[in-house]
């Protein structure tokens, strides 16, 4: 079971002074949040991509390849990557290269991104979102898959002798995640490709979250990649934790009450009682996270989300202490206990080599009779 | 005997309201003209007010509570609705049409559904034919032909100042509804998962 954390990235004054931190700050802040992150020993650290106020993250792979720099084991992941307006060729460079600088710790979330002007500004159509999702990705799998690429679709200009570089490191692309709040269309395209489906399931009551997360889980065994108890699946989270409950409420509240998406609506106690968001002591934590295993099965990769909503730096790297002593220890010993032997860990490079390799070995073998025959 | 459900849809503010009660009339109306076409009808109340700050929550913080989807849903698979506002500002009042952003936008196609309003002026009768009709027909709801809208004189006279009396609107609204829903199927709502085009289909781009 893979932990850690995510970012969007929002430039958000803090509601308690007044103070708005500058693009650099929230920047080196991104830095700091991904480097406690391997400090408190999660395992993961995503980032958002966007391309609008007040929104810094723009260029993941220059942010994850200086953080790639700085870390040794900590595993670089994107929440998410633009698969609608990105160029997919531009896509499989980036993050092959990024993959090669960080050792293979890279891998990425896929998503449409739902900012209606974003389109336009790349020269796409938002109605065209899910046919955009579908053929980038197709055309970034080939890119990584195969050496030389002819292609032709709708959306791009066609490809004639292309070969995308550098290659995958080891000829093992990294591992592709789609994430969807809604449509069934990206859970299905997770499932036919084998890929992981990740549900950020902070805003919604969970019944529709557990209706997405099962049918990407059948369709998935339709399509023959496993059993639907061992798709690979991830989910977001909200945290604020103080060792005191109250404690944690008292100094969350003006952040929650003034959070961009979510603030000037319902209050904390309703949205802490409808969606994942736990504001309190990390018993309270390991509490409700225990619950999205009840309602989602065995799961692979848990991201929280903490450094939003104007929360200081400092603050939030207390947070990250917290979950790395007293919450994430108990809740991997947790999930680990229960989770059957058949259901297994998120693909990692060294388990996607190994299982190439395996894959490979296992049909090289019959090769010299073959050739034998063929003689 | 067949089955169909009527949900019944007011944006009354005050309790009782004068929304409610047309459309507790409309509804029982419909459901005699049915059960007189065998056809049983289990009815659903939906009061907007009840969902008021849902909405608001909806609106601002992408948050469906609940309530609010259980009253989504109910409209989102009836096989008829009666929708009655109260008229403010010279059209529904904006609650009701919140409640109308809410919905998905299938929810309604091809639903039958009378609208009825009420005011304290007949002088806003017109409301039902200017708005609450182009609204629904957006929608691709099957509006009926009949519109009812009361305003205070109607409640106490027998014969409208200019026109049938209320029920007899009302019998008319809720026979025209009653024809046209038993001769339908019963709507089997679209499901977004069973009904999810397969792969292949996406790759094709059908």
């Amino acid at each position: 079971m893979q932990f850690g954390v995510f970012t969007v990235g929002d430039v958000t004054p803090d509601p308690t002074t007044g103070r708005t931190p500058t693009e650099g700050e929230r920047i080196a802040a991104m830095v700091a949040i991904a480097r406690k992150a391997e400090e408190v020993g999660l395992d993961v650290f995503a980032t958002g991509e966007h391309h609008n106020e007040p929104f810094v993250p723009s260029s993941p792979t220059t942010l994850l390849g200086y953080v790639a720099a700085q870390t040794e084991r900590l595993l670089l992941s994107t929440a998410v990557t633009l698969i609608t307006t990105n160029d997919p060729v531009k896509i499989a460079e980036d993050y092959a290269m990024l993959q090669h600088l960080a050792g293979g710790r890279v891998d990425l979330t896929m998503g449409r991104g739902n900012t209606g002007p974003v389109y336009p500004w790349f020269g796409k159509d938002i109605r065209d979102g899910i046919p955009l999702a579908v053929e980038n990705y197709a055309l970034l799998r080939r890119l990584w898959t195969e050496d030389v690429v002819d292609w032709e679709g709708r959306f791009r200009t066609p490809l004639q002798s292309f070969t995308s570089t550098p290659r995958p490191l080891d000829g093992v692309p990294p591992f592709v995640w789609h994430g969807s709040i809604r449509s069934p269309e990206i859970a299905e395209q997770a499932a036919y490709y084998g890929d992981g489906f990740f549900a950020n399931h902070i805003f919604w009551p969970k019944e529709h979250f557990i209706r997405l997360v099962d049918f990407y889980r059948r369709r998935y065994e339709h399509y023959g990649h496993g059993r639907a108890d061992q798709a690979v699946v991830g989910l977001g989270g909200q945290v604020f934790v103080r060792k005191n409950s109250q404690d944690a409420v008292r100094e969350f509240r003006p952040y929650f009450d003034n959070a961009p998406v979510y603030g000037h609506g319902p209050s904390l106690e309703e949205f802490t009682e409808q969606t994942p968001l736990t504001v309190g002591s990390p018993q309270e934590v390991i509490d409700k996270t225990l619950t999205f295993r009840e309602h989602f099965g065995d799961y692979q990769r848990q991201l929280f989300l903490i450094d939003h909503a104007g929360l200081p730096l400092d603050v939030v790297l207390e947070q990250m202490e917290i979950l790395g002593s007293e919450v994430v220890p108990v809740l991997r010993r947790e999930m680990d206990l229960m989770r059957p032997a058949h259901v297994p860990d998120a693909p990692t490079h060294a388990s996607r080599t190994a299982a190439r390799d395996a894959a490979t070995a296992g049909l090289g073998a019959p090769e010299p009779a073959t050739a034998a025959t063929v003689a | 005997m067949d089955r169909r459900s009527l949900v019944v849809l007011s944006a009354g503010l005050g309790q009782p309201s004068s929304s409610r009660l047309l459309a507790d009339r409309l509804a029982a109306s419909a459901v005699d003209a049915l059960r007189g076409r065998d056809v049983e009808v289990d009815v659903t109340v939906v009061e907007i007010r009840d969902v008021a700050r849902d909405l608001a929550d909806h609106l601002v913080a992408n948050a469906t509570t609940p309530a609010l989807r259980s009253a989504l849903d109910a409209v989102a698979t009836a096989d008829a609705v009666v929708a009655v506002t109260p008229v403010f500002a010279a059209s529904y009042s904006g609650l009701f049409k919140t409640f109308v952003d809410a919905l998905d936008r299938d929810a309604l196609t091809e639903v039958p559904v009378v609208v009825g309003a009420t005011a304290g002026t007949q002088r806003h009768s017109l409301v039902l034919e200017h708005a609450m009709r182009p609204l629904f027909a957006h929608l691709r709801a099957l509006v009926l032909p009949t519109a009812v809208f009361a305003a205070p004189e109607d409640w106490g006279g027998e014969q409208g100042v200019s026109g049938d009396a209320l029920s007899t609107r009302v019998d008319r609204a809720a026979g025209q509804l009653a024809d046209v829903v038993a001769a339908r199927p019963a709507r089997r709502p679209r499901d977004p998962f069973d009904d999810a085009p397969s792969f292949a289909d996406l790759l094709s781009g059908r």
